[in-house]
Order: C-alpha cells, then structure tokens, then sequence
C-alpha cells in the first residue's frame, strides 16, 4: 500500500516540476498558461489520490469522510482551473497582446 | 512515511521557487498572474501534506479548502481587473 | 432557461406541471446542499443536523432554478451520460499531459511549438453543452479556449499542429451526445 501511495506522490511531484519548469521555458504567456493550468491541476490530482489513499489505510467512516473532503478539493480544482485560464486568456485577449509565432523568430 | 512526506512537501517549496521567478521577473502583469496562480495550486497540497505530518488532518483539509476557493477568486478578480488597465501593452516583449 | 425568479413563481400558481418541475429542482437542490453539509461538517449531533436542514432548505428556496434550472423529462438520462463521458475525459486529460510534458522538457522545445489560433463553429445550442466543451476543451492540454459564444463559435489557442489537428473532432462528437444535440 505504501508503494502505491509513494508512486502517487511522485507521479504529482514529476507532473508539477513539468509545469514549473514549462513556466520558466516557454517564450510566451499564452504558451506559458497551457503548463500553467493544466499541469498542476493534473498534478493535484495524482497527489490527492495518493494521499487520500494514504489516510483510508486505517479505516473508518471518519476517514471516508475525510477522503470525499479531499476529493472536493479536486472536483473544485476541475471546475475552477479551466475558468481561471479562460479569464487570464480574455485578459490578455483584450489588451491586444500578440501570440508568439515561429515565423517572427526566423524573420 | 513521514520523512517521505517531509520530502515531497521541500521539494513542492523547491518548485515554488520557480514559480516565484515568474511571478518576480515576469515581463507582463498577466505573467505574474500566471506565477501567482501555480505557486497557489502548489499551496493547496503542501497545506494537506503540513495536515498529514502534524496528524491533524481534519483541520488542515478544511484550510486547504478555503485556499483552493480563495486562490481561485483572487486570480478571477485580478483578471478581471486588468481587463480594463492601460499599461499592459507597453509592457509587451515582442522581440 | 432565462427565466428569472418571479417568472418561476407566477408560473407555479398557473399549472400543475410547472409546480411539479420547479418542486423537483428544488428536491434536488435541497439534498445535494444536505449532502455537502454533511461532507463538510463530518458531525452527526441531532443539532448540527438540524441547523444544515433549515440552512439548505432556506438556500434550496430561494435558488433552486440556479443551479438545476428548467428540469427537463430526459434529465436523470444526460446525467448519467455525463457520468460515463467523465472517465474518457480523464483518460484523454493523461494522454494529452504527458504529450505535453514532453514538450516541456525537449531541449529544441522553440522548435517543436507552434502557437495559432483556430476558429471552428458548431451547432450545439444549450449553454451548458457549450460551457461542458470549452471547459472540455481547456482541461485537454495543448489548447485553450480563447471565446466561445452563444452561437457556438470557438476560438480555440493551440499550441502546436498536433493537438489543433485532433480538435473538433471526438470531442465534439462525445459533447453532442452527451446532451443529445445535433452536430
């Protein structure tokens, strides 16, 4: 069980150092977001699962509980991380902020 | 277990730092915006994993609840704040 | 859809139907506020029971066409649609992250990507199949919806040739018969 549970843990942790490290890399911020928001909300998911997993090993119906607390978190981080995008992307949109494209590095 | 979740929760504030660079140096508003918001996401566990090693975890899931709803109010009320702003097409990069 | 709250009520004094509609979303409203009470508190006291049922019966009164409006006969059908088009998504969420991760980490990384914008129109009618699919549509790694308005007008961010390719096609399909529309 514990196996299960550490390779949850660094799965999330792989996912978030993609997105940290796609942050720091891309040339642009619309590119910057797709890692940005999607990275992490994967990432939350595999370390939710791990550690709600973690905390049903002794069970009870106060760890269930528990769990389905947790995976609130994650159906809320589902919900809100594609609308928290979207607002950024309008954002941007409507101040007229132009996307990186390859043709304007070769020329 | 416990030292394993110690060392994920430094290796979350390692990241954190990367994200932080973005959210200090990054050439516009919205950059910052987009740092503000990863370092939040990381925020959400790092408070499970703080719940988990004080063995308080009851307590902790409802703090990180909170963070998770107030993260994402402050990224959408930031956005729509700047919506209207001069400024942010000064600060463009385009090389 | 659009109708506001005196709508609703002057409409329930008129039919019995119209009642028996606006009193089922107020059901369900009424216990899935319960059910949240109950995960979040995690206390059985008779007391603490007791106030979450006044509480959500008071907020499934004043806004149980918010959140369910318009109950419709096929609804509990889309429903468990929509939960078995929730698996897919997931699968197709991992997929696409590790495709992206891959990106992240490639050294010629200003190579591989390519940003555009494309622009696709669907015929998809409701607002909430449009909102499930630009929301569908920005989970799915490599691309974010950019505007998508009531016409059904898509203006979708990609980030390379790859992922803009793969766009209106299953997704679509899977979103349309999710809430039974044509394509």
């Amino acid at each position: 069980m514990d196996i299960i549970v550490i390779l949850f843990l660094v799965i999330g942790l792989f996912f978030f150092l993609g997105g940290a490290v796609g942050i720091i890399r891309m040339p642009d911020f619309y590119t910057r977001l797709h890692p940005a928001g999607k990275l992490d909300t994967l990432g939350i998911f595999a370390m939710v699962t791990g550690l709600s997993l973690y905390n049903l090993q002794h069970f009870s119906f106060e760890a269930l509980l528990l769990s389905a607390k947790m995976f609130l978190i994650v159906f809320f981080v589902f919900l809100s991380s594609p609308t928290a995008t979207h607002s950024i992307v309008d954002a941007g949109m409507r101040a007229g902020l132009r996307h990186w494209t390859k043709k304007k590095r070769r020329g | 277990m416990s030292t394993f979740f110690l060392s994920i929760a430094l290796g979350l504030l390692f990241l954190m730092l990367f994200s932080m660079y973005r959210a200090l140096f990054g050439p516009t508003v919205l950059d910052r915006l987009i740092g503000v918001n990863a370092i939040g996401s990381k925020t959400v566990i790092l408070l499970l994993l703080i719940g988990f090693l004080y063995e308080r975890v009851d307590m902790f899931v409802d703090i990180a609840l909170a963070y998770a709803f107030l993260n994402f109010v402050a990224v959408l009320a930031a956005s729509r704040y700047f919506h209207k702003r001069k400024g942010l097409y000064e600060e463009s990069f385009m090389d | 859809m659009t109708d506001s709250n005196n709508n609703v009520a002057k409409k329930v004094g008129d039919t019995r139907a119209a009642f028996f509609k606006s009193f089922f979303s107020f059901l369900i409203t009424f216990v899935f506020m319960f059910l949240s009470w109950i995960v979040l508190s995690g206390k059985f006291d008779p007391l603490l029971l007791w106030l979450g049922g006044i509480s959500s019966f008071f907020v499934a009164y004043y806004f149980y066409d918010l959140l369910f409006p318009a109950m419709e006969p096929g609804y509990g059908k889309v429903f468990f649609r929509f939960i078995s088009y929730v698996p897919w998504l997931i699968w197709e969420i991992i997929k696409a992250n590790f495709h992206l991760l891959y990106l992240a980490f490639h050294p010629q990384m200003k190579d591989l990507i390519d940003p555009h914008i494309i622009t696709f129109k669907t015929n998809l009618k409701s607002d909430i199949a449009i909102t499930t699919l630009a929301n569908s549509i920005t989970l799915t790694p490599g691309t974010i919806t950019v505007t998508a308005d009531s016409d059904g007008v898509f203006r979708v961010h990609a980030i390379d040739r790859e992922s803009a390719d793969a766009l209106p096609g299953t997704m679509l399909k899977k979103v349309a018969k999710v809430f039974g529309e044509k394509i």
